[in-house]
């Protein structure tokens, strides 16, 4: 067996500007690409799986308007292709957004890229957005502007975005077959008349299919989001998968859909259910064959402000951010000064994740074949384990093996379950926590109370809170590498746990 | 003669910049069109614009009082077919 020592490609990955050990050897999700498409992505906290520990983007709801149904949204809230379902965002006009931006850009270093996802679709609502991004591109130059859609007037739109040199888009593509359509969007609104069935999901499917080869022809980045419908397009995303590559997307994100029926949407009150953690996987991994698979997609709130999936939005209220006065030419040398240490800690966190893998190889000295495990990380950012349990709104999870220690994906703990019998209101948040932690054997994070240790071990799932502040791919790999050298990995475990909803 | 929005709208501006008479706005607790303004789309479209984006059957009255989009004629479910198609969505 081959086995990847990250540590003797840490030169080859330093040239290459895709520097963690999350990326290295067989799961490197960049390095298909051409150099100038790695660089574009290299500090884009949504498409680079390593930059996410670093860098954060934000959006800005100018864009109320939809112009589509989707079975999975409520129009009392943000649009669910992007952000979080049951939230709503303050509509904010083009004027008021730039403000925003540019207080929480001063003010939150971190902060490379803003969005415009929403509440509604973007380019359902032109004006605004583009209004918006005319600004930024002359008052920040420094941040990056990118674009969710629904891909429906996007060829019509798609000269206009090139003036603004925006370089990524992300399209929400759920299917490519309109009978599939027709079960997720009941009508789209098309030449001034309402289109419904699966005559409206003929032409979405076109101009989504048309928009992305436009861009791509135009040398824009485009990423492909799709959400997961069990029994509606479930078997068909691998389908979706193949047509998107061919027409020129660089990055295929399968998301679950998330249904509850006090959601109001038509999935969520029909009781339409979401996948399991092991469909979407099994999923993922199907595709990831075809394509350049992203999986840590948080869903983020479309107002978040601050590092991925950590909230900051309180500090940056329209009323507060009216009172700010913000000297952006010194805020930009201030984020160029910050940038750049980022850059040199990345830099040191992978010369450390090199000894941890060259640490790891000593397991191949043995001859032991053992077999993957998976285990979940608490993390505030920054790449290394430095939460405690209880703080933990959401786990990484990582699977490590006997080869490399690679990142698969998210599990959400506080505001959502993912269905299923037994989810109810009498769960206590520590017994949804091990739910939706379900598959993984061991759990990492900086402290770790008695009670909670105690039902983590029962439920088969070791706490660990001995790696606090350390770099999470490094950590993981000690923890692997001392579970192998207890005789834990011999054999395939005994529950079902790693194969759940297969 | 008017369309008219009512209290099942949920606020979320679909309908607003598509007017051609400008005769909607922004108003709480929901969104409102301006009965001496609105001209049905009469001359400008074959349908009145906003009740042909309205995600929200009932949300928008016409002229004779009634819902301009029934119930049934968004998700495409006739309520008679309610409990079927659930079943059948539930069993997915
Ligand atoms: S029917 Fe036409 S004119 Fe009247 S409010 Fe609706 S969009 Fe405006
Ligand atoms: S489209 Fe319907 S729900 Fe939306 S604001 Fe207009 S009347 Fe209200």
């Amino acid at each position: 067996m081959e086995l990847t020592v990250i540590g003797q490609t840490a030169g080859e990955a330093a040239e290459g500007g895709c520097s963690s050990s999350g990326c290295g050897g067989s799961s490197d999700q960049l390095s298909h690409l051409p150099e100038h498409i790695r660089a574009k992505v290299h500090n884009h906290p949504c498409y680079s799986e390593e930059a996410h520990h670093h860098f954060a983007r934000m959006h800005v709801a100018v864009a109320p308007a939809c112009n589509i149904q989707c079975h999975y949204c409520n129009r009392k809230y943000d649009c669910s292709n992007e952000s979080r379902p049951g939230v709503v965002s303050e509509v904010l006009t083009p004027d008021q957004a730039v403000k925003k931006v540019m207080a929480v850009a001063a003010n939150i270093p971190q902060m490379t890229v803003l969005g415009i996802a929403g509440p509604g679709d973007p380019l359902a609502n032109p004006e605004r957005t583009f209004e918006t991004f005319r600004q930024l591109t002359e008052k920040a130059p420094d941040i990056k502007l990118c674009v969710s859609t629904n891909g429906l007037t996007l060829p019509d739109q798609v000269e206009e975005l090139c003036k603004h040199n925006i370089d990524h888009v992300t399209i929400t593509i759920n299917c490519v077959d309109p009978d599939v359509g027709a079960k997720i969007y009941p009508w789209i609104f098309w030449n001034n008349r309402r289109i419904k069935g699966r005559k409206g999901a003929e032409i979405l499917i076109k101009q989504q299919q048309k928009g992305l080869k436009m861009l791509t022809e135009r040398g824009i980045l485009v990423k492909v989001n799709s959400v997961m419908i069990p029994g509606v397009n479930d078997a068909h995303l691998e389908e979706v998968s193949k047509v998107v590559k061919a027409n020129g997307a660089f990055l295929h994100n399968v998301m679950p859909l998330i249904a509850e029926a006090e959601h109001g949407t038509f999935y969520g009150v029909m009781g339409q259910r979401g996948p399991t953690h092991g469909e979407l996987q099994a999923l993922q991994d199907q595709c990831a064959g075809d394509m350049n698979m992203m999986r840590h997609c948080r869903q983020c709130r479309a107002d978040a402000v601050g590092m991925l999936g950590e909230d900051r939005g309180d500090e940056f209220t329209m009323d507060k951010v009216e009172n700010m006065e913000i000297d952006y030419e010194s805020a930009m040398q201030r984020r160029a000064e910050y940038h750049a240490s980022i850059e040199a800690n990345r830099e040191a966190q992978k010369q450390q994740s090199g000894q941890a893998f060259v640490a790891l190889s000593s397991l191949q000295l043995k001859k032991k074949e053992t077999r993957p495990v998976l285990m979940a990380v608490a993390t505030s950012g920054g790449g290394v384990i430095n939460q405690h349990f209880g703080h933990a709104k959401e786990f990484l999870v990582y699977e490590a093996s006997m080869t490399d220690v690679r990142f698969i994906g998210y599990r959400k703990v506080d505001l959502y379950c993912s269905g299923g019998d037994s989810c109810g209101d009498a769960e206590t948040t520590l017994q949804k926590i091990i739910r939706a932690l379900e598959g993984c054997e061991a759990v990492l994070c900086s402290k770790i109370g008695y009670e909670p240790w105690e039902q983590l071990e029962t439920a088969g799932i070791q706490p660990n809170g001995e790696h606090a502040m350390e770099p999470i791919e490094e950590a993981v790999a000690a923890v692997y590498a001392e579970m192998a050298g207890n005789g834990q990995l011999d054999e395939a475990r005994e529950t079902a746990q790693l194969q759940i909803g297969a | 003669m008017a369309y008219e929005i009512i209290e099942s709208c949920v606020n979320c501006w679909a309908c607003e910049p598509l007017c051609p008479s400008q005769a909607i706005f922004d108003a709480r607790p929901h969104f409102r069109i301006d009965a001496k303004k609105c001209t049905e789309c009469e001359g400008d479209f074959a349908d009145p614009q906003c009740v042909s984006i309205c995600p929200i059957e009932g949300a928008i009255l016409s002229p004779f009082g009634e819902a301009a989009n029934p119930p049934g004629s968004l998700t495409g479910i006739r309520p008679e077919r309610m409990a079927e198609v659930m079943a059948e969505i539930q069993a997915r």
